[in-house]
């Protein structure tokens, strides 16, 4: 992305369709493109940062199967993966799976063009070379047994399905990549997918259970900086953490948080420029999790300090009896000199945080529950 | 033979009804899947089993089997369960 775009471009997967939302250099004025896939339930909607105008979309329908679909002219046509991510017959003696849809969609490293990952409920990790029209799976983690026996199955997954989500590729080296499983932990290869070591180190888990069993690990959302890359963000199940590279402890930054708040959420969310400021958006992750904004009061919370200190970003925001959450893809921020924040609500809401989230204001309102928002500068 | 697409597949067919070939439902969504490129997966999954919450029927009859004969004067309507929110 550029200091000066022409234009930026929203992007809004819900569970009833997408949007596209283009707006000014400015972020005061947003032109509404859509419906696109009135009544599909769409996980991620994603533009290729190396053409700036190939979009993916991760789609299911209804009962239907569930496919990707790919546009090649910023979302003006639409045509169907060829070979969606789908996987192979059973191998290792191995229950045989099937996707039942793709939730999260990477663009591959600026070097490798065309080339994409997926990842899908139940846990699969998938890659594109065609820029989306076919999709292979990665055996290293479909059909190793270790892992397999890591992801549980589709009763110990969330309730919409356990997921393979957060597939990092360093901006340094596209053969190191990192996935993130729920459940089933944190994940790192060097060498594009063909072998795995674990990530999860300091990372806790339930109360009770054992810290050495991947399987209760639950990793909601990992970043990496892209202003120092050996910098990784983490909003997980148990708390809020950071990992500085080569070191392989995860710290839990979240405890220093208000504890009425507490350090659990979905997304995480790291700036562009300033590998010690990021953002997250806390639930009520207390008793019986209700999974809404803590007392009602949606509030995000910033730290610019790598997570030592955290302040409370709600000017703008509804201040009582709102109990809507963002989910872990709908929470991001664009490249801009003075980045702006932007999230969808679980009840339809879209939302910008001007200066780093210091001031919210709405852009759209009543559309369905929100699944992911991306943003992107386009010319 | 003649088969019946729910409203939900006719981005394929752009036809509530059409023709095929196959002596069994696997051959008959391989060549629907021939002349509708990507409407097998929505209906049939990597595994080869009918989707959850997906009916076929040969002449009135619900039938799981994909591996069930068809008779080139069958009349096959595929079918999705109405659930859901």
């Amino acid at each position: 992305m550029t200091s000066s775009p022409t234009r930026l471009v929203l992007m809004v997967a819900t569970r009833k369709g997408a949007w596209l939302l283009h707006g000014d250099p400015r972020r005061e004025a947003w032109e509404v493109d859509g419906p696109h896939f009135l009544g599909h339930n769409i996980s991620h909607l994603r533009l290729d940062p190396r053409d700036g105008r190939t979009l993916l979309a991760a789609a299911k329908t209804g009962h239907l199967g569930p496919t990707v679909f790919r546009s090649i002219d910023l979302g003006q046509t639409w045509i169907e993966a060829r070979q969606p991510p789908a996987f192979a017959p059973p191998t290792n003696g191995l229950p045989a799976r099937t996707v039942d849809h793709t939730f999260w969609l990477t663009p591959g490293h600026a070097s490798e063009r065309d080339t994409w990952y997926a990842g899908t409920s139940p846990q699969g990790l998938f890659r594109s070379e065609d820029g989306g029209a076919s999709w292979v799976p990665l055996p290293a983690v479909n059909d190793n047994a270790q892992l397999r026996e890591w992801m549980g199955t589709v009763q110990d997954g969330t309730p919409d399905g356990p997921k393979l989500h957060s597939i990092v590729v360093d901006p340094r080296d596209p053969a190191h990549l990192l996935i993130g499983m729920s459940g089933g932990g944190v994940h790192e290869s060097r060498d594009a997918g063909r072998s795995w070591t674990t990530l999860v180190e300091g990372m806790q888990v339930v109360e009770g259970f054992d810290a050495s069993t991947l399987t209760y690990h639950d990793p909601h959302c990992v970043r990496i900086c892209p202003s120092r890359p050996d910098r990784l963000y983490q909003q997980n199940h148990c708390g809020i953490y950071r990992l500085d590279r080569p070191g392989h402890t995860w710290q839990r930054i979240g405890r220093h948080m208000p504890a009425e708040v507490g350090d659990i959420g979905f997304p995480m969310v790291v700036h562009p420029h300033d590998a010690d400021t990021a953002w997250v958006f806390p639930m009520d992750g207390t008793d019986v999790w209700p999974r809404t904004s803590p007392g009602g009061r949606p509030a995000a919370y910033g730290t610019r300090d790598g997570g030592l200190s955290w302040q409370r970003l709600d000017q703008g925001l509804p201040q009582q009896q709102a109990w809507w959450t963002v989910k872990r893809q709908a929470m991001t921020v664009d490249a801009l000199a003075s980045p702006a924040l932007y999230l969808g609500t679980t009840s339809g809401e879209l939302w910008i945080g001007h200066d780093g989230g210091a001031r919210w204001a709405p852009i759209a309102r009543h559309l369905p529950e929100i699944q992911a928002v991306e943003v992107a500068a386009v010319v | 033979m003649n088969v019946l697409v729910p409203s939900a597949l006719r981005s394929y067919t752009c036809a509530s009804q059409v023709q095929a070939d196959g002596g069994t439902l696997h051959a008959l969504f391989t060549d629907l899947d021939r002349r509708y490129p990507g409407l097998r997966f929505r209906v049939v999954d990597e595994q080869q089993q009918l989707r959850p919450n997906m009916r076929v029927f040969v002449n009135g009859r619900g039938v799981r089997d994909l591996g069930h004969a068809l008779a080139p004067d069958d009349f096959v309507a595929i079918v999705l369960a109405l659930s859901g929110g």
